[in-house]
């Protein structure tokens, strides 16, 4: 007979198969007490939750439905936060209570593999905070903002309902089935669950994923930073601060993490504050001044040093000090916000949302505004961290849910900060500097006019407002500055110079705002490089096994080499697009991301059915088909839309006409060599969007097998192979949630009570 | 007003802990920790010992960091 957890749980009247300690206290709440508090009702409970719905729908109300002329910020802050709340409270519990099924009684990885350094019990609230750390970055903080031009609406909507639908269900899953495979990666469990042949098309399409997304974050920071000498010294100096930090840590005081983060993050507000005095100066305008290209070449140089020199030298260090900006900036918007509660004049639906002609990325809102917002609502690159490193830290099954969906809640709350933050700033501010220069012209006044004549309600700016709203934040120009980071940091200046320092602090805000953004970007390209090579290197090893010694340095410097030169070649193209780069390559962004969470949810869903759970298979089904259609229906237009600002291959045909007809100039492009690029750059996106959603579908058809598989099996009784560990007694118990309750609080006065040495597995064993 | 200042003194030192933990500070103190626990008969490493050894793994073992 197939013993699948339901049949178990039937047979035998409980749930698990783990015998614990007696002498120790119960490392699990009993069944019946737990399911008892939960179903217990209070007249309290009851009126708290009532509060919430009311509150959220309120929220909802004002934002969907009065929508005045102006709505108020805050409207967001509860629409999300109840709305969230709901999520979690309710449709978590589901997803627990009928997939993931937690057994208290069962060990996590951090108990059974416990070795101290990569195996650790930590405790639950930290690990929120880790977990966060490690999955949000400037992707919640740039999409939102691009997808602003379809108005405050759709990306509301999406961010909120798409993270507690989607997201957050996928971040679940893969962190509570990794768990329960000692932490395995999602390119190990798709191999395991799919087979050869969807483990290799996911490993593949990870791969490239990974260098799309890499390079169009390193496209966002060179955006930020062309022409910018404040930004350009200012960023430049993490490097020497990080170097600082680094040997302090590993020479002078060893171990002393809090101190050299303090000390790091005083340098990186000097640094700041040094950018402004030096790029005041004619010799410091001159040095840092850096047009696009070169940043792009020194990006590009500095992230195949940084990949290859020692962790402790540079990652760790940039690392701390990222996470330490990450958390803080997080609080600070968050209280900005709802101190300030700026007035929001965008329209909930602008002109743009029902057109596929927007100036700041193309595309009709179906699919394309579901693609441009990934992190935040649903990103798949979340499956890569919450399988692997956050699941050997795990201290109690049922604490997967806390962690793996509420950290997904968090980050999309740092989504709707961002859209508030820049949709707070003026809407004819918003398309002067989110539209690419071939749209703009690139000066104050053709950017001006340009913005006017574009019919938008209530728009009306004059080529002063653009050089003051420049020379407030420190910049020569803020023109055309496309991809994000620029217009939230100019809508965080503008919220926060209200809160604290008035106007003359907004150049400070600006460029703190950039200096955080290009922070966590660096991060993650520096992450990002070197878990690329390891993929690359165990690929190859399968063919020439040298390549699998990680220590092995011509192997590892080829495989660094090859994809910096990957996500380089990408990055230079986009810089150099007459077409915009940022409008041309973000939605391939997205769609690599969500492509990406497709494949995960995959995974998840044959794991799911292999476990015999099909009755409520549609909950990883529904998020699963959602990304399917926008990712599909994305590539499809992508790569057969006959619209050229859509379509790649029809803008390329439409340039190969103009170049074969012998026009010296065709749209944006003035020149041949331009219109040989566009020629060029568009092809590689349209094969690459082909390769991509390919690879996709081969991976979900092999998922759809295994569940069309599994039901079988179940069917007529076969053994289902279930790539678990092996289940392990618990010696220890902690509570699931932040807060705990009161049966848990029982329990832990019980445990408190057990002496010290009976507490922890005794070794030997090691 | 001692009393106040006690509790607020107890409030930063709880944040700084929880922050601490975030940033991964306290790894040292939980590897000390398990080593005692897991009754290993060997020394444990020293601080500098575990940290050089904790970022050389990450040589051979990177993890992601998320967009």
């Amino acid at each position: 007979m197939a013993e699948t957890p339901d049949q178990r749980r039937n047979a035998s009247g409980e749930r698990g198969v783990v015998a614990t300690d007696p002498a120790l206290p119960p490392t699990a709440i009993d069944e019946e007490v737990r399911e008892a508090e939960e179903r217990k009702w209070t007249p309290g409970k009851i009126a708290l939750w009532a509060g919430i719905a009311l509150l959220g729908g309120l929220a909802w109300f004002m934002l969907a439905i009065i929508r005045g002329e102006t709505v108020n910020a805050i409207w967001f802050v509860f629409a999300s936060v109840c709305t969230y709340l709901i999520g979690y409270r309710f449709y978590s519990k589901v997803i627990e209570r009928y997939i993931t099924r937690p057994d208290d009684r069962r060990a996590t990885p951090a108990e059974y593999k416990a070795d101290g350094k990569d195996y650790v019990r930590t405790d639950r609230n930290v690990l929120f905070g880790h977990h966060f750390a490690a999955i949000a970055g400037a992707g919640p903080l740039v999409g939102p903002v691009i997808a602003a031009q379809m108005g405050y609406l759709p990306g509301t909507i999406w961010i909120i309902i798409g993270v507690v639908l989607a997201g957050a269900v996928q971040d679940y899953l893969v962190m509570f089935f990794s768990m329960r495979r000692g932490g395995r990666s999602l390119g190990q469990m798709a191999r395991e669950e799919l087979g050869v042949i969807g483990g290799t098309a996911a490993l593949i399409a990870t791969l490239l994923i990974m260098v799309i997304i890499v390079a169009i974050l390193a496209l966002v920071v060179v955006n930020a930073l062309g022409e910018s000498p404040w930004g350009v010294f200012s960023v430049g100096l993490t490097i020497p601060i990080a170097l600082f930090m680094g040997v302090y840590l590993r020479y002078l005081r060893p171990g002393k993490v809090m101190e050299v983060s303090l000390i790091g993050f005083v340098l990186l507000m000097a640094a700041i504050v040094g950018g402004g005095i030096v790029a005041e100066t004619p010799w410091g305008a001159d040095i840092f001044s850096l047009d696009k290209v070169t940043i792009a070449w020194g990006l590009i140089v500095y992230g195949f040093i940084a990949a290859i020199l020692p962790v402790w030298l540079l990652l760790a260090p940039r690392d701390y000090l990222s996470t330490f900006m990450k958390i803080g900036v997080i609080v600070m918007l968050a209280l900005a916000i709802i101190v300030v509660r700026p007035e929001i004049t965008v329209p909930a639906f602008s002109e743009f949302a029902s057109r596929d002609n927007g100036p700041v990325f193309p595309g009709a809102l179906f699919p394309f505004l579901f693609v441009t917002i990934a992190c935040g609502a649903l990103s798949g690159f979340h499956a890569l961290i919450s399988s692997g490193t956050t699941p050997k830290l795990v201290e109690k099954e049922r604490q997967t849910r806390f962690i793996g969906y509420g950290g997904m809640l968090m980050e999309s709350f740092v989504a709707i900060m961002a859209l508030v933050a820049a949709i707070s700033i003026d809407r004819g501010l918003y398309f002067a500097m989110n539209s690419p220069a071939a749209l703009t012209g690139g000066t104050v006044e053709t950017a001006a006019t340009w913005v006017n004549s574009l019919g938008l309600a209530g728009v009306n700016i004059t080529p002063e407002f653009l050089s003051q709203t420049a020379a407030n934040v420190g910049e020569e120009s803020i023109v055309s500055r496309t991809g994000g980071a620029p217009t939230l940091a100019v809508g965080l200046a503008h919220i926060m110079q209200q809160f604290i320092g008035g106007t003359a602090m907004m150049a400070f805000w600006y460029h703190f705002a950039i200096m955080f953004e290009a922070l966590f970007i660096l991060t993650a390209v520096d992450a990002g490089t070197r878990v690329a090579r390891f993929m690359l290197q165990d690929s190859i090893g399968n063919f020439v096994p040298k390549f699998k010694e990680h220590s092995w340095r011509p192997g590892a410097w080829l495989c660094t080499a090859i994809m910096v030169g990957a996500w380089g070649a990408v990055l230079l193209m986009g810089v150099t697009d007459p077409l915009g780069g940022i409008n041309t390559l973000f939605p391939l962004f997205g769609i690599a991301n969500q492509l990406l969470a497709a494949i995960a949810l995959s995974v998840c869903l044959a794991i799911v059915a292999k476990r015999g759970t099909f009755k409520y298979l549609w909950i990883v089904a529904l998020p699963l088909s959602f990304a399917a259609v926008v990712t599909i229906t994305a590539s499809y237009q992508k790569i057969f839309s006959s619209t050229p600002a859509v379509g790649y291959f029809a803008n390329n045909a439409a340039f190969s006409k103009a170049l074969a007809e012998g026009k010296t100039e065709f749209g944006t492009a003035k020149s041949v060599a331009a219109m040989e690029a566009v020629v060029r750059n568009t092809a590689i996106q349209g094969w690459l969007s082909v390769i991509f959603v390919v690879l996709s579908i081969i991976v979900i058809a092999t998922a759809l097998l295994a569940t069309a598989r599994a039901f079988r099996n179940r069917a007529d009784g076969t053994a289902v192979q279930d790539n678990e560990d092996p289940a392990l007694p618990s010696r220890v118990f902690a509570p699931a949630g932040i807060i705990p309750t009161p049966a848990e609080r029982e329990l832990m006065a019980e445990w408190d009570k057990v002496p010290a040495e009976l507490r922890f597995e005794r070794g030997g064993h090691h | 007003m001692a009393a106040g200042l006690a509790v607020l003194t107890r409030g930063v030192r709880g944040v700084a802990r929880y922050f601490g933990g975030v940033l991964g500070a306290d790894a040292y103190a939980k590897y000390l920790e398990h080593h005692r626990a897991a009754g290993h008969v060997e020394a444990p490493l020293t601080e500098r010992e575990f940290w050089r050894d904790r970022t050389d793994r990450q040589d051979s073992n990177p993890q992601g960091r998320c967009c």
